[in-house]
């Protein structure tokens, strides 16, 4: 399925260059039509065979080991965000639970901090790096584009995890306090099971989060290394090398597809053994 | 000693401000072992309230309870009752020998042992090749025999059950309720079991408990003679008829009651 849409997403492309106005049309007065010419719309071949060119005359790496290398300096990035987004929103979700005064105290809180654009916050924390010390360890450059990433991913995952730790019915909670089972005892044993199934989309949401957090970050503060950097500086050489800013784009496409593989694994082994529909 | 001891026991539920319900007044009630109590009454009459008391899963308002000769809150703690609910809440992610083993986790029995006590119950509830299956792959009335399994599994000499067979269809639930006379005779287990149905509790039931609402009291306790040996064929005796209309009519009369005191509130 998937080849096979991709398959009809070159073939449009290519149709359009074929048929499409070279110089970009007008729609009702309305200039919208991109324009098909080599420069701004190479060809699907010309931006693979890119990949294996070198990138430039000085230098003997190709654009794919280049595109690789952001790909993987994100990847991490984006793994330390997810991880510290997983880890605090879980958390939050468990507070919120134990206590109810808290879940009334703090989910407020959560939905708003998600309207604060990531642009505007961006700087911000940005700004921590080099700068700020905690108990002797400086904060480095990196670790703010990874909290911009686990910004944006804690909060699908603490609003998952809540819903599904207050999921079981209150015949189930009767059951382990008629076993006398302590509060952590039904944590471990009945809600978090019980959560998982709301869990696993919340961490699809989680991983794209991840990796827009990350990368829209590594745009806006230039951070250095990763796919996003390359994005704005192959989006500079556009003019004499056109085919270059989608080798950028298609890696930071790549790196969602790996989230995205990874997130499905997890999705086969935690939901195996159980009932096929599930409505979470 | 007895098995439950419920002595001038009353249940306030707040539900507002000042909003209050009279869940139950004036509750006494003793339970000898080997006893099969059941309640019954119209619903909102406080027959789950008074099972979730004797279970220590709520507090009495005023009145004490004891179970085992002990406090219930002591008999909790030592898992001296199973429960069993309506709906018989397997945990779906567990196998069914892994549910039967959850009370025996909680009293931190290894593995082995937990393991061989689930194969006992599982040949005790006649589904012996069914360990390994997930809940739901079970019918329902599979999946409250297992739950039954669950209740019992720690040998406990109390079985509280809250109507648990009633979302079942009329055939598996009588022979669910000939399964739970028989597991219950092989265990030795001392029963009290909430139903609104008034066949399944004049079948299974030594005595019968009245219950009307507002407030929740107990209107009648009826004997049930019926003899320690019963089978389907107990279902068409005249004894077993004669006490299905003694209950039916205690119950019109707790109804009455009702009636005259909705009147007398006006
Ligand atoms: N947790 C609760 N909070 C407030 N009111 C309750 C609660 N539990 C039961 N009640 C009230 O107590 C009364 C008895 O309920 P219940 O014991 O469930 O009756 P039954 O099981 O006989 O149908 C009902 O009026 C019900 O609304
Ligand atoms: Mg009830």
């Amino acid at each position: 399925m998937f080849v096979v849409s991709m398959a009809l997403v070159a073939a449009a492309w290519e149709a359009y260059k074929k048929w499409g106005p070279q110089d970009g049309g007008e729609v009702l007065g309305w200039k919208i039509l991109p324009r098909a010419k080599d420069r701004v719309m190479p060809h699907i071949s010309d931006i693979f065979s890119r990949f294996t060119d070198p990138l430039n005359r000085a230098s003997d790496e190709t654009v794919l080991e280049v595109v690789l290398k952001g790909v993987w300096f994100s990847f991490r990035l984006v793994l330390a965000g997810f991880g510290m987004g997983l880890v605090a929103g879980m958390l939050l979700a468990i507070v919120m639970t134990r206590f109810r005064f808290a879940e009334r105290a703090v989910l407020p809180y959560l939905v708003v901090s998600q309207t604060v654009p990531l642009i505007a916050l961006a700087p911000l924390v940005a700004s921590w790096g080099g700068k700020l010390e905690l108990f002797g360890w400086e904060w480095p450059r990196w670790m703010s584009s990874a909290v911009l990433g686990a910004f944006l991913t804690f909060f699908p995952i603490a609003v998952g995890t809540l819903r599904g730790l207050q999921s079981p019915t209150a015949a189930s909670l009767e059951l382990m306090d008629s076993l006398a089972a302590p509060w952590r005892r039904t944590l471990v044993t009945l809600r978090f099971p019980a959560a998982v199934p709301y869990i696993v989309p919340a961490l699809k949401l989680g991983a794209a989060g991840a990796v827009i957090g990350v990368v829209v970050s590594e745009i806006s503060t230039g951070l250095r290394g990763g796919i996003g950097r390359l994005v704005i500086e192959f989006s500079q050489k556009t003019t004499g090398d056109p085919a270059i800013v989608y080798t950028a784009v298609l890696g930071a496409a790549f790196l969602g597809l790996v989230l995205a593989g990874m997130v499905a694994i997890a999705d086969a082994v935690f939901m195996r053994n159980r009932p096929k529909e599930v409505d979470a | 000693m007895s098995a439950v001891v419920v002595s001038g026991v009353s249940k306030v539920f707040s539900t507002g401000k000042s909003a209050k319900v009279d869940a139950l007044q004036g509750i006494d009630l003793a339970i000898e072992p080997g006893e099969f109590v059941s309640l019954i009454g119209p619903s909102g009459c406080g027959k789950s309230t008074l099972l979730r008391l004797i279970a220590n899963l709520t507090e009495p308002t005023t009145g004490s309870i004891t179970v085992n000769g002990k406090p219930s809150r002591q008999a909790r703690l030592d898992q001296d009752y199973g429960m069993a609910f309506q709906q018989a809440g397997l945990f779906e992610w567990r196998s069914v020998a892994k549910n039967i083993e959850l009370p025996l986790e909680l009293k931190g029995w290894d593995r082995a042992k937990r393991r061989a006590r689930a194969m006992e119950m599982l040949d005790l509830v006649k589904l012996p090749d069914f360990a390994h299956h997930m809940p739901w792959q079970l019918s329902g009335g599979m999946q409250q025999r297992i739950a039954i399994a669950r209740a019992l599994a720690a040998h406990p000499p109390l079985l509280l059950m809250d109507e648990p067979f009633g979302a079942l269809d009329e055939m598996t639930r009588e022979h669910m309720q000939a399964e739970l006379l028989r597991i219950c005779k092989e265990t030795d287990t001392t029963v009290v079991f909430v139903t609104h149905s008034i066949p399944e509790a004049v079948y299974l039931s030594t005595r019968v408990v009245v219950m009307s609402p507002r407030p929740g009291r107990i209107t009648d306790i009826i004997e049930v003679p019926l003899g320690g040996s019963r089978d389907d064929d107990t279902r068409e005796t005249g004894d077993f008829f004669s006490k299905i209309t003694e209950v039916r009519e205690a119950l019109r009369g707790a109804e009455y009651a009702v009636g005259a005191r909705g009147i007398e509130d006006r």
